[in-house]
């Protein structure tokens, strides 16, 4: 794969400037060149010190896979993968690193690690893991670097100035991408769980029930007085019935919310009754002086929905014994 | 803008088109009280469903509206508040208490039918 002068170039020590701006000009991306241009008058620029360790790590990149791919089976990295996925995502990693190092965006590889978050995070694979991978690959590689210029300990020193920068940089990179891509994740199963928290039901015709079941968080409050409110304006409710018996305690704060959620319903032309209220309950709303004229209150589910049957004038008659086993 | 105010049946209905001045409620709180008596009107509905914002002004007018619309011997009712102004009207703490409201002009207008329905009722029980 690396073309024959960049193997020349390499087992040359010491390359002339000359040298430099020659690959650069072979080479297909135009960026460099543009570098090369610009700084030619000097000897040793960081862009041509990249490119030199770049075609380095081309050069022996099947060996240097395989290090890295081993060093991370020793240290029980990434466990949740089989050894074929390992070495194929070692593959990817490794050639979007050289890249990165080579063209100094980390756009690509940003997308590379947030597309490998997505396939890794359902299968278990921890932060440390992934950390632990990319900075494997870099202290491999810094070995290989040692290796190779153990000789010549200035040159050493030039190639690890522009070598260091870069990979901290892809490491952070790889690092935080995982992150934001779990954080993502996680906000979208909130956003799930509090979507499926708060359901709107409607039971009859113009009645409304809302079952709520954990506690009320601040969030949770004004995403509920939402959908009530939405709710009566789409099912064009007269009478909502907000059940919370699933509801340990409420604060202050969102009981006020809670009586203000009555209010507004109010002002739609729809009636509230809330039902279940624990002791707990009952004693804040009265420790914080609810004006209870306003709350229309029944003890349970099955009362509130006869109170609200009653304030819509259906009568709900027994036609007949119920039978135990329907046939 | 001037609210125009139609009349159905035995109700008058004022529909309000776009955001109201000070004065423009003042104004359709005059014309109702005035009108209400005159064409002997025994429900007045007032459809606020093109606001977007209802401030303390505006409640109080149209709470002042209904409480003189009672004492002329015909009943209000507010219809069409929106759910995001509605909310935003309770927090700040804008309740329009004692006043009649509905979900639209079909809900109120039911809600003014059933009102007569009851008063006819009880008329005819004095008897």
């Amino acid at each position: 794969m690396p073309p024959k002068v960049i193997l020349l170039q390499h087992t040359q020590e010491v390359s002339t400037p000359v040298e430099h701006v020659q690959h650069s000009q072979e080479g297909p991306m135009s960026g460099s060149r543009d570098v090369a241009t610009v700084t030619q008058a000097r000897l040793e620029t960081t862009a041509s010190r990249l490119r030199e360790l770049v075609a380095h790590l081309r050069h022996q990149r099947a060996q240097l896979r395989e290090e890295w791919a081993r060093l991370i089976t020793e240290a029980k990295l990434l466990t949740a993968m089989t050894k074929e996925e390992l070495f194929a995502e070692a593959t990817s990693v490794y050639d979007n690193y050289v890249e990165a190092l080579e063209t100094g965006t980390y756009e690509a590889l940003q997308a590379y690690a947030r597309n490998l978050s997505e396939r890794i995070i359902p299968r278990g694979v921890e932060t440390h893991e992934v950390v632990g991978i990319v900075l494997l690959l870099r202290d491999v590689l810094a070995r290989s670097l040692f290796a190779t210029y153990h000789e010549d300990f200035n040159k050493l020193n030039r190639i690890l100035d522009a070598y260091e920068p870069a990979a901290n940089r892809i490491a952070a990179t790889v690092a935080v991408g995982f992150v934001q891509e779990r954080e993502r994740i996680i906000r979208e199963q909130q956003e799930a769980i509090r979507e499926l928290s708060t359901p709107v039901l409607q039971v009859r015709e113009r009645l409304l029930i809302l079952p709520i079941i954990g506690v009320i968080d601040p969030q949770r409050a004004r995403q509920l007085t939402e959908q009530l409110l939405r709710g009566i304006r789409t099912n064009r409710a007269k009478v909502v019935v907000l059940d919370i018996t699933g509801v340990p305690y409420i604060d202050s704060p969102v009981a006020n919310h809670l009586v203000q959620t009555v209010e507004a319903a109010r002002l739609l032309g729809a009636t509230v009754i809330v039902t279940g209220l624990s002791p707990e309950i009952a004693q804040t709303l009265v420790n914080i002086g609810v004006d209870l004229g306003k709350m229309n209150t029944v003890g349970d589910l099955q009362g509130g929905i006869e109170e609200a049957e009653r304030l819509l004038g259906y009568k709900v008659v027994l036609m007949q014994e119920p039978v135990a086993h329907p046939a | 803008m001037q609210v125009p105010i139609l009349k159905q049946g035995a109700y008058l209905i004022a529909t309000v088109q776009s955001a109201l001045t000070d004065e423009d409620l003042k104004q359709l709180r005059d014309t109702l009280v005035l009108q209400v008596s005159k064409v002997r009107a025994r429900g007045v509905i007032v459809d606020v469903t093109a606001l977007d914002v209802i401030d303390s002004f505006a409640t109080r007018t149209l709470r002042d509206v209904a409480y003189m619309i009672r004492l002329r011997g015909a009943e209000t009712v507010i219809v069409g508040i929106q759910p995001e102004v509605a909310f935003s009207m309770v927090k700040l703490g804008l309740t329009l208490e004692g006043v009649a409201t509905s979900l639209d002009l079909e809900e109120g207008l039911a809600y003014l039918d059933r009102k007569g329905r009851n008063h006819d009722q009880e008329v005819r029980a004095h008897r």
